[in-house]
């Protein structure tokens, strides 16, 4: 579906963002792009609906080379969520901009329709209808920016850094949103460093680090190596780093669910001697 | 006159409740051309050398808290203000926030928003040169910021060319120079990497341990915070609905005001209720406190 051949970026000032990147990336896979500020997640994103085309190397979508096609047609498959959500922001109502690009694809009235209220009920945002976009807050601009995406419905959804400036709860809704969209057959991929985030959702991981991937694998197994994390500006989850301290009891490092853990550890506590 | 009577008793008592530094007495305000209230009758102590996290979901007033904690409101945010707020005696609308943020400093989620000069170094000396003190005085206490939060080597470099970790040290450095007696921060690591977070959030606790400032911030990363913290505050639709020691806070059910526990605290809360070998008096609220409560049983 996705296939990142050997890929080189540099950007006009120079600097070198993406260092030899190769990534396939299958139908309906849920993969996580982790790794520090300035790691090259973003630029790897653009290059995924064509914003940016290699300087060396090629990215392949469905077979079809990005420096061949338009951002337009890429969009209809890969919808790309920015960082700064306000970005993509024109319109002068939440409504208006959401039935944007449906509009420009080319639905009619009725799909269209459904379609902005469905996304918007989904992102909990029907009251905000005729408001103007630049009023929300920061959480609902970024909710925004995801019901547009959502609304023309893309094979892949991109998201960058979704969980920035999001509360707990915020957090969960988007949490059972990617595992929706996932069962639905759509491929998601995310930037991010919320290790706590990731732990979660525990998708694919791949790991950069100064424009190269240096590790590709399971949550299940990324996220218990503190030192690869480390050197990558990042922690590991709280429960890896418990599981790992509570060895003395027989309790194995693992992305474990807390409800789990405690069960297992009250299990163990109770097989242990009494003194 | 009575009141101030009775302080000064206290203060001869050693009472610590009769220093405050900040005290919210009954405090509202609404935004112009909101509906809602922001804040909803908000009382709040601050006492020297206290660290204070705030924490809720997006929208239920931290924010609008912290501004009023340092004359933002209602001198730079107008709207409907009820209530007192007074900062280190003063009160906050008669006072304005030249004055005030030499007491209370204010940290913002966006660096950027805060930098501005060539240098680190004039960024940091430049609210200082405002106040038009001595340029000896400006210099010590330049040197003095940069160094307690260990960003000397970052003197002569332009801030826009600083990662955020950095760039938010500076931020912190600005506001220090000014020798506050409390440290305002609104969400501070919120663009950061995990280990940069982590780092600053290090030199945060740094400031509160080695130089006795006062801290309130407020966060979503609790694990990183709340082993260290004094007071744990949960704020929804503009109330604070707990106020205390974070191990007593834990133990509510937060999860309606948008906050998840540490996992550590989950894990133990989980335990508690399985009525197991182990029964945690006080929810852990670190790897090294739930260890220790585990081997306390086993030996």
């Amino acid at each position: 579906m996705i296939s990142v051949q050997e890929v080189e970026y540099v950007y006009p000032s120079g600097i070198k963002a993406l260092d030899n990147v190769s990534l396939e990336i299958g139908r309906g896979e849920l993969v996580a792009l982790m790794g520090e500020n300035g790691a090259g997640k973003t630029t790897l994103l653009k290059h995924l609906n064509g914003l940016l085309k290699p300087t060396k190397g090629r990215v392949l979508i469905d077979g079809i080379d990005t420096r061949e096609a338009t951002v337009a047609s890429l969009s209809r498959k890969i919808g790309l969520v920015f960082q700064n959500a306000e970005d993509m922001f024109f319109s002068s109502t939440v409504w208006d901009e959401v039935a944007f690009a449906l509009k420009n694809f080319g639905y009619d009235e009725h799909t269209i329709k459904k379609r902005v209220e469905w996304a918007l009920r989904f992102m909990e945002l029907e009251e905000y209808a005729n408001q103007s976009p630049f009023i929300l807050s920061g959480g609902e601009k970024k909710r925004l920016a995801l019901a547009i995406i959502l609304a023309w419905a893309p094979d892949v959804i991109a998201l960058d850094e979704p969980t920035t400036g999001q509360d707990q709860l915020q957090k969960e809704k988007l949490m059972e949103m990617i595992r929706l969209l996932n069962t639905q057959g759509r491929t998601v991929i995310i930037s991010s460093h919320d290790v706590e985030f990731i732990a979660k959702l525990k998708p694919r991981i791949v790991l950069m680090k100064q424009g190269r991937i240096i590790a590709d694998g399971k949550a299940e197994e990324i996220l218990l190596d503190e030192d690869l994390l480390i050197s990558c500006n990042l922690l590991p989850p709280q429960i890896v780093s418990l599981t790992k301290s509570l060895n003395f009891i027989g309790v194995k490092p693992s992305l474990i669910e807390p409800r789990k853990l405690a069960e297992e550890v009250v299990a163990k506590l109770r097989t242990l001697p009494k003194h | 006159m009575r009141r101030n009577f009775k302080r000064a008793t206290r203060e001869a008592r050693g009472d610590n409740e009769a220093l405050k530094l900040i005290e919210v007495r009954d405090l509202s305000f609404r935004y112009p051309g909101s509906s809602n209230y922001a804040l909803k009758n908000v009382n709040l102590d601050v006492r020297p050398g206290e660290f204070i996290v705030l924490a809720g979901r997006s929208g239920c007033g931290k924010t609008t808290l912290l501004r009023c904690l340092n004359g933002l409101i209602p001198h730079f945010y107008e709207g409907d203000f009820e209530g007192k707020v007074l900062v280190d005696g003063k009160d906050t609308s008669e006072n304005p926030p030249h004055i005030l943020s030499q007491i209370a400093g204010m940290v913002f989620q966006n660096p950027d928003s805060q930098l501005f000069a060539l240098t680190v170094e004039a960024d940091v000396a430049f609210p200082l040169e405002n106040l038009g003190l001595p340029r000896e005085v400006i210099r010590e206490r330049v040197d003095w910021a940069l160094k307690i939060l260990g960003i000397e080597e970052l003197r002569n470099r332009s801030p826009f060319e600083l990662s955020g970790g950095q760039k938010q040290k500076v931020a912190i450095a600005s506001v220090l120079a000014m020798k506050p007696k409390v440290l305002l921060l609104d969400e501070p690591t919120s663009s950061l990497d995990p280990l940069s977070a982590k780092n600053l959030i290090d030199s945060i606790l740094e400031l509160n341990k080695r130089e006795g400032l006062s801290i309130v911030i407020s966060e979503h990363r609790l694990e990183l915070l709340l082993p260290h913290a004094d007071r744990l505050i949960i704020m929804d639709e503009g109330r604070i609905i707990y106020d205390g020691d974070p191990r007593n806070v834990l133990e509510k059910d937060l999860m309606p005001y948008g906050i998840s526990a540490p996992s550590v605290s989950e894990v133990a809360k989980y335990m508690n209720s399985l009525k197991g070998p182990l029964k945690f008096g006080k929810i852990p609220l670190s790897v090294e406190e739930f260890v220790n409560e585990v081997r306390r049983v086993i030996e």
